[in-house]
């Protein structure tokens, strides 16, 4: 994982180890997944895309699990934080 | 709408140990063998990451499995059986239906987590999910984590993130020191297992190992920034930039009882020959009792041999499951959760974290059905997967359904002319 890509993450350029997942480079840009219905900042509970928690907009496709999607050169990741 | 039907003599769904194990001793007999997994690539959570080039167990399995001509299916979840012998699951590229003569369910385990005051604070996650994340490219060097809550898991954890450079500020583990002394004198008697058991001791021989401990509170703001942990009755505050936090493992039952499997004690039963309640579905590893990778690969080789009739091969295999099952039944034992667990949540406390339910709503219902209707707890979009644990523990309630889709799924793969209307109930 020594090669590094950069993503966009809520319009924020983000370079990743080639390989990582969305939800990691969520995370690296410090900011939250998806905010709940009570309005808390969420992030990966589970890692294993059972939980839900970390789902994110990717390349226009709402609700992905980002713990269960590859980044790709170029990737547009938007999240609700 | 749904995709060309694929023909499988032995169907496996879920591409862990388990799966693996049993896809290389179906495949043998020269059967059309496919593994249909929802991850990105195989190895289940335990081998995530391991390739063929890797110098492991796990690296000696995936090139046996490459050398046999089994179909691999990832990043594809089965969501329904929409008629008898055809399960269908979504991916990416849309529905896809698999049709099978022989079925073996590897679907294995997840985290369990109780719910406390601030869980659902950012980086407050289970232990196995930190590791996932760091194998998924998460840099962890010079952060500081704590490791709580219970099972083996959190040792084999805090040893993977130290190796990355995490600064383990200490494993906080629920169980009294002489259950932990207990279980380790099993592992060491444990054929196979010693050399591991040593490996973690010099791993994390500078790493405070803390029992009779468990965490009370995360703080923070929006982040965790410290975490409060009970402590021979005292609390202390502890700083960290991670909290790991999980309670041992509970199965994914939830396709087997889609598929009208009976389950015993909440795992699946199965007879000698790993086969369920239902004639030609069979099943191995975690959701038959959890019992880490070497039961999973033993039962996994079974369930695979009993699939294609070699019944003989599979019983030369019995013994060494029977030894395996003793030390599974050790591990139930030792890392039960002591009640003062009952006490984390507040009624303020969130349960259910899809549809934000407070821990004191719940309890003014009766039943994990009445507590659904009335506040939506568990029905959400990991459909009870996290809460339905928690509830049970806190507060003895069982699940009694499963109906599809068992995940979510879009729409136009939901829909289909061959669909039938029915609800699963457990049996318990």
């Amino acid at each position: 994982m020594s090669e590094q890509i950069a993503v966009s993450v809520n319009g924020r350029r983000v370079t990743v180890a080639a390989g990582s997942s969305v939800a990691v480079a969520v995370m690296i840009a410090g900011a939250s997944c998806r905010t709940s219905v009570s309005g808390e900042p969420r992030g990966p509970l589970c890692g294993i895309g059972i939980c839900y928690e970390c789902r994110a907009e990717v390349d226009g496709v709402a609700h992905r699990r980002s713990c269960q999607v590859a980044c790709t050169t170029g990737m547009d990741i938007r999240t609700d934080g | 709408m749904v995709s060309a039907r694929k023909q499988f003599d032995v169907l496996i769904v879920g591409g862990g140990p388990a799966g693996i194990a049993a896809a290389v001793s179906a495949a043998q007999s020269g059967k059309r063998v496919g593994i249909v997994d929802d991850n990105p690539a195989l190895g289940g959570q335990i081998w995530r990451g391991e390739t063929a080039q890797s110098d492991s167990e796990a690296a000696a399995w995936l090139a046996k499995l490459h050398a046999w001509d089994v179909e691999l299916c990832a990043g594809t979840r089965v969501f329904d059986q929409p008629v008898s012998g055809v399960l269908r699951a979504e991916s990416r590229q849309g529905a896809h239906d698999f049709e099978y003569r022989k079925l073996i369910l590897a679907t294995g385990a997840r985290e369990r987590f109780l719910p406390f005051p601030g869980w659902t604070l950012q980086n407050v996650m289970g232990a196995g999910a930190l590791q996932a994340l760091v194998k998924s490219g998460l840099p962890i060097n010079s952060k500081r984590v704590v490791v709580a809550g219970t099972g083996p898991l959190l040792l084999a954890v805090a040893a993977y993130l130290k190796n990355h450079g995490a600064n383990i500020v200490g494993i906080y583990e629920q169980v009294s020191r002489t259950a932990l002394a207990k279980f380790a004198l099993k592992v060491a008697a444990q054929r196979g297992k010693l050399a591991q058991a040593l490996w973690l001791r010099k791993e994390l021989r500078d790493i405070p190992l803390i029992t009779n401990a468990w965490p009370v509170a995360a703080r923070g703001n929006g982040v965790v920034q410290s975490v409060v942990l009970c402590r021979g009755g005292k609390h202390e505050e502890i700083a960290c930039d991670y909290l790991a936090c999980g309670f041992h493992l509970v199965p994914n039952t939830e396709l087997a009882v889609l598929l009208g499997c009976c389950l015993q004690n909440g795992f699946v039963q199965v007879d000698d020959f790993q086969q369920t309640s239902q004639p030609n579905v069979f099943c191995a590893g975690e959701p038959t009792g959890i019992g880490g990778v070497e039961l999973s690969l033993i039962e996994g080789q079974i369930a695979g041999l009993a699939a294609i009739g070699k019944e003989g091969d599979a019983q030369s295999l019995f013994s060494a499951r029977r030894k395996m099952r003793s030390f599974a039944e050790s591990l139930d034992r030792t890392f039960a959760l002591r009640p003062e667990l009952k006490g984390l949540a507040s009624m303020e406390t969130i349960v259910c974290r899809c549809e934000d339910v407070k821990y004191g709503q719940t309890t003014q219902h009766r039943s994990w059905r009445a507590a659904k209707l009335h506040t939506r707890c568990g029905m959400g979009p990991c459909q009870g997967r996290i809460c339905g644990p928690a509830t049970q523990f806190l507060l003895g309630w069982t699940p009694e359904s499963v109906r599809p889709p068992i995940f979510p799924v879009a729409l136009e793969n939901l829909i289909s002319e061959t669909h039938e209307e029915k609800e699963h109930t457990f049996v318990m």
